[in-house]
């Protein structure tokens, strides 16, 4: 414990010790402004600068502290340009750009349950390893064709990655990134979430006969043979899934037909289930430009709040009787709905066009306390972990808006190349993240 | 990119206009690459042997029954028309 003391004092400390010269600490102040510009070769190059002395320097290679704590660092996707930014939450600070992530477009993340290293999940069916000390792509491999997101299993020693074309998903080992096993399906496969005792559900989009399924992957005996339950007919093109924060409930959505598809991860002999009978498309003529994302379901207390499916409002669901109570009105499509983690607020942002948009709501009150417009297309916002800020990003902007949660007012921006999902590093140690 | 539809043909401003909305909006669904997402590819392979017609008319006015939306509320014929041309020849980065 005293050298992570340490650890801290160095990384914190106005002139911090460090074993070799980095680069200064006027450049790390610089980084946020210059990054879009100059200073980018300098990171380009992979110049360590987490070693933060106040010695103007030509930059040793590696010269990192001694402990460099993970809890409060994340990374941030550069869609366009295939790099991640490593971030400090603490500090609102850029710490590196990572590079070489190939194409990035929709690419999601999942960290190991020590914070060490984070699993990128491209769009070109690249699985990428990185060491959050280093900021080194330790292992890269091209999994399948074209990929939309992964999980981790509970353990941590299983990756999983769901693939669209070929469809499936692959299991590799979290250590080696080697192939465990394969699951191959005769869909895209959307909405894969870990649970419970080493499971994974995950959804078919559409199979060779037009319907949708839930599977789950049972790896608790062994890796290398997952065990596979398949519940067929579940309706028309799930999109997205969530799974509860307690890793039971697995609930898919459906883009083809109304309702959402539930399953309970404690009682798979039941099956699944069909509930909330009226949300979903309604009016063909209220075009959805953009999939909501279910992934984070904002859940407080009994109560989900879910984004309306090509309708401007939220909606609030029940989850001991899955019956929808109530709706609130909002300023465009829902995306995301997100509980700042005391429960208290909402923040939601919106699909093409009103994507500039951000509005909070009070879930006490049920109403909009305040909307901002960061700008054109807020494509993801992420919490720190006990939620006095929120981390947005701003992706024609070129930056990453960072508010405090209490006056949700901008603290401050950091530059970031189109920027879009942020991930912080305590999602390690939750369900579906 | 809330620009009404446009009568006139898209001169180069909005040809950039364009070419970012293609490769963002579109690229959600049909991938920053429009190799293919949820939404099908739609690489000068994928579409070169197509009607253009048809894929004007999807690109404007969706395909009902799947998740391609319609965009007449902000592309005109004249931008439906150059994307699917473009498309056909291999969209620029
Ligand atoms: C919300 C998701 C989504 C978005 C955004 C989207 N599409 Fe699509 N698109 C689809 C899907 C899904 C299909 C395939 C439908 C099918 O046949 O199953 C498709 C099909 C198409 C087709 C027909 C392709 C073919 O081979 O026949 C064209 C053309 C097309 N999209 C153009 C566009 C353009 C241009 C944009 C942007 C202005 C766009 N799409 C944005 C989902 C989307």
């Amino acid at each position: 414990m005293s050298t992570s003391a340490k650890g801290l004092a160095a990384y914190h400390g106005p002139t911090p010790p460090c074993k070799r010269p980095a680069l200064g600490a006027s450049f790390l102040d610089k980084t946020a402004k210059g990054l879009a510009t100059g200073t980018l070769t300098a990171i380009k190059h992979g110049v360590a600068m987490l070693c933060l002395c106040a010695v103007p320097a030509l930059a040793a290679a590696s010269s990192v502290p001694a402990i460099m704590p993970t809890g409060d660092l994340g990374l941030v996707v550069e869609r366009a340009s295939g790099s991640l930014l490593q971030v400090n939450t603490s500090r609102h600070a850029i710490l590196r750009r990572i590079e070489g992530l190939g194409d990035l477009s929709h690419a999601s993340l999942v960290f190991s349950r020590d914070e060490r290293y984070a699993f990128v999940f491209g769009r070109d069916g690249g699985l990428t390893k990185i060491d959050m000390l280093s900021g080194a792509i330790v292992k890269r491999v091209i999994q399948s064709g074209n990929s939309i997101g992964g999980a981790i299993s509970q353990d941590g020693r299983i990756v999983a990655a769901a693939n669209y074309t070929p469809g499936g998903v692959k299991f590799f080992d979290a250590d080696s990134l080697e192939l465990l096993a394969e699951v191959p399906t005769d869909s895209k496969v959307v909405g894969l979430e870990d649970s419970t005792d080493n499971r994974f559900a995950f959804s078919l989009w559409e199979n060779a006969r037009g319907e949708g399924e839930i599977w789950v992957a049972d790896l608790s005996e062994n890796p290398r043979a997952p065990r596979i339950s398949k519940f067929p007919n579940i309706g028309k093109q799930p999109y997205d899934a969530l799974i509860s924060p307690d890793g039971r409930w697995y609930v898919a959505g459906l883009f083809g037909e109304k309702g959402v598809a539930v399953l309970d991860m404690w009682h798979l002999e039941r099956g699944v289930k069909r509930a909330l009978p009226d949300y979903g498309k309604t009016d063909p003529k209220l075009p959805v430009y953009k999939m909501p994302h279910l992934e984070t379901w904002a859940m407080v207390g009994n109560l989900a709040f879910i984004p309306g499916v090509g309708r401007h409002e939220v909606v609030i669901v029940d989850v001991s009787t899955w019956q929808q109570v109530g709706a609130i009105p909002v300023a465009g499509q829902p995306v995301f709905v997100i509980a700042r983690p005391d429960g208290r607020h909402l923040w939601v942002n919106f699909a093409f066009p009103h994507y500039d948009t951000v509005q909070v709501i009070d879930v006490e009150a049920r109403q909009i306390v305040k909307t901002l417009q960061p700008g054109k297309a807020v494509l993801h916002m992420e919490f720190t972990p006990r939620g006095e800020a929120v981390w947005l990003s701003v992706r024609d902007a070129n930056r990453v808006e960072i508010y405090d949660t209490r006056t949700q007012s901008k603290r401050t921006e950091l530059p970031a190349q189109a920027p879009s999902g942020i991930f912080f590093t305590p999602r390690a140690h939750r369900f579906g993240l | 990119m809330g620009t009404p539809a446009l009568a006139a043909a898209p001169g180069p401003d909005r040809v950039k206009e364009l070419t970012h909305f293609v490769r963002q909006e579109c690229g959600f669904c049909h991938g920053l690459q429009l190799t293919g997402g949820l939404g099908s590819s739609l690489t000068s392979a994928a579409l070169r042997d197509k009607p253009s017609e048809a894929l004007i008319a999807a690109t404007l006015y969706g395909l009902p029954g799947t998740a391609m939306p319609g965009w007449a509320p902000f592309l005109s014929v004249d931008d439906a028309t150059w994307i699917v041309n473009t498309l056909k020849k291999g969209f620029p980065q």
